[in-house]
């Protein structure tokens, strides 16, 4: 039977959390780097066996690990990651102009061919690659070129933190950049170009539908219809039709349309998932209850998931990067929180239950669907 | 226990130093709480640095920069209870480092709230 492994990145540590196709009994493994900051895990889509971590510390900076068995060991692999040339200077929280400094890696993005191919988005925002499975990275540096000058770190700093690979165009990807907008190449990365037409910032940008500067917290898409893009913003729940060209409103009837992750059914590519929060201020969900809002339509009419979440006083948080799905027939939904529980629906969403409820606070959740 | 510590390298223009590594990159490099690693004299900060980094690649970066070359902010090097992380980093170590006597400590500043 197939069965599912979860990478599960926290403030101290990671966890792998592996079932069968059932996903009712779980085995937890970890913690994995017992301490460290994990930002995210990430497997191959081409070998389940490879897998990517960041590992970062304040004391003691960045660090990447691979393992090549699915997570039961690991190696440490190259953790310099140069910006070409003179990076130049951003915009700092101040006005000002600030150097370019890298910090950590807060988002890594297999191929989608090449078990060896990695992406990582990092901060000081830049879009950088590995093709020798981790040892080295070049960066991608056109990205900068789409008026990088302008951009400015979010309050979690000027982080490169969504990176979609569009599987039917291979020289387009995604990139989204808190407090930057999100972006497109066309050209396997060489050249990049703002796609945040339609984005509205009023309350953060003097100018509310500037060209950059809007805080996009994720985008997802479905596999089979990349063109289709929904966008977590600051504020706003965004769709496109046209692979980021134009952006259109789909918050609806949600009760606040403030959130970090946003996440699209395995099977049904209208069906999408969001997780409100109460506002950018007050960082938990509104009522203090923990509510996933369900589309079926693509945004816009929104119903609210609350069978085995709780209702009552809860103060947590999710993260941009802790949501996923996985692709079993029924396909499971998964989400971590800030308090350190890992939920789980593997009936796209209408009830929950906790696989791990006392971890430390959970940044990333990924899944592997394995054969 | 460290007398005679040309010796043990095996090659006279080479000594032995003593190194406590901070329990993360113990972890990290998979050693023990402390390493030897030998040095071409003048026994500094860089030139110990450049010993760990060679015997230990995956520790790279995790206590001076990649390309500045300086020690990460929230690391502290010690040495015969003497700070000497605002020392020069060509400074000579104490003798007692370089007689094998006292280790060279690297440690994780005090940062807690």
């Amino acid at each position: 039977m197939s069965g599912v492994r979860v990478l599960v990145g926290t403030r101290k540590g990671a966890f792998i959390l592996t079932s069968d196709g059932k996903r009712e009994k779980w085995e937890v493994s970890g913690p994995h780097f017992a301490g460290w900051e994990m930002y995210h895990l990430k497997g191959s889509p081409v070998d389940p066996n490879r897998l990517y971590a960041s590992q970062s510390s304040g004391w003691f900076g960045q660090t990447m690990q691979r393992s090549d068995d699915g997570g039961q060991t690991w190696q440490p692999v190259g953790n310099e990651f140069s910006y070409v040339g003179d990076p130049g200077t951003h915009q700092w929280y101040d006005g000002s102009q600030r150097p370019w400094e890298f910090t950590r890696v807060w988002h890594l993005e297999p191929s989608l061919t090449d078990p060896d191919t990695v992406y990582a988005g990092v901060q000081d925002a830049a879009l950088f690659r590995s093709t020798d499975a981790g040892q080295t990275w070049q960066e991608l540096p056109g990205l900068r070129e789409a008026k990088g000058h302008l951009w400015q770190p979010g309050a979690g700093g000027m982080c490169l933190h969504t990176i979609l690979l569009d599987p039917v165009t291979p020289d387009r990807i995604f990139v989204a950049i808190s407090a930057a907008g999100a972006f497109r190449t066309d050209d396997g990365g060489q050249t990049w170009r703002p796609i945040n037409h339609g984005l509205q910032s009023p309350y953060e940008l003097p100018d509310a539908d500037a060209e950059v500067g809007h805080c996009v917290h994720s985008i997802a898409f479905h596999s089979s219809r990349p063109d289709v893009l929904f966008m977590q913003k600051h504020w706003d729940v965004m769709r496109s039709d046209n692979a980021g060209d134009s952006w259109y409103e789909v918050s609806g009837n949600l009760p606040s349309d403030f959130g970090f992750p946003i996440a699209v059914h395995a099977h049904e590519p209208e069906t999408i998932y969001v997780v409100p929060i109460k506002s950018d201020s007050e960082h938990y969900p509104p009522e203090g209850k923990l509510r996933v809002y369900r589309s079926r339509s693509g945004g816009n009419e929104w119903e609210a998931l609350t069978n085995g979440l709780p209702q009552s006083n809860c103060y947590v948080n999710v993260l941009r990067d802790a949501m996923a799905v996985d692709r079993l027939d029924s396909s499971g939904i998964y989400f971590g929180t800030t308090g350190g529980q890992v939920y789980v629906s593997t009936n796209s969403g209408d009830s929950w239950t906790s696989i791990v409820h006392d971890l430390p606070a959970v940044m990333s959740v990924e899944v592997q669907t394995l054969p | 226990m460290m007398g005679t510590r040309e010796q043990e390298v095996g090659d006279s223009a080479m000594t032995l130093i003593r190194v406590v590594l901070p329990h993360h990159l113990r972890t990290l490099a998979g050693t023990g709480r402390e390493v030897q690693v030998a040095v071409q004299p003048p026994v500094t900060q860089r030139t110990v640095l450049d010993a760990i980094e060679a015997t230990y690649p995956m520790l790279r970066g995790t206590i001076r920069d990649h390309k500045t070359q300086q020690r990460r902010p929230l690391l502290r090097f010690f040495a015969c209870a003497e700070d000497l992380s605002h020392a020069p980093p060509d400074a000579l170590l104490p003798d007692d480092v370089v007689s094998g006597k006292e280790p060279f400590l690297i440690v994780g500043a005090m940062a807690g709230g």
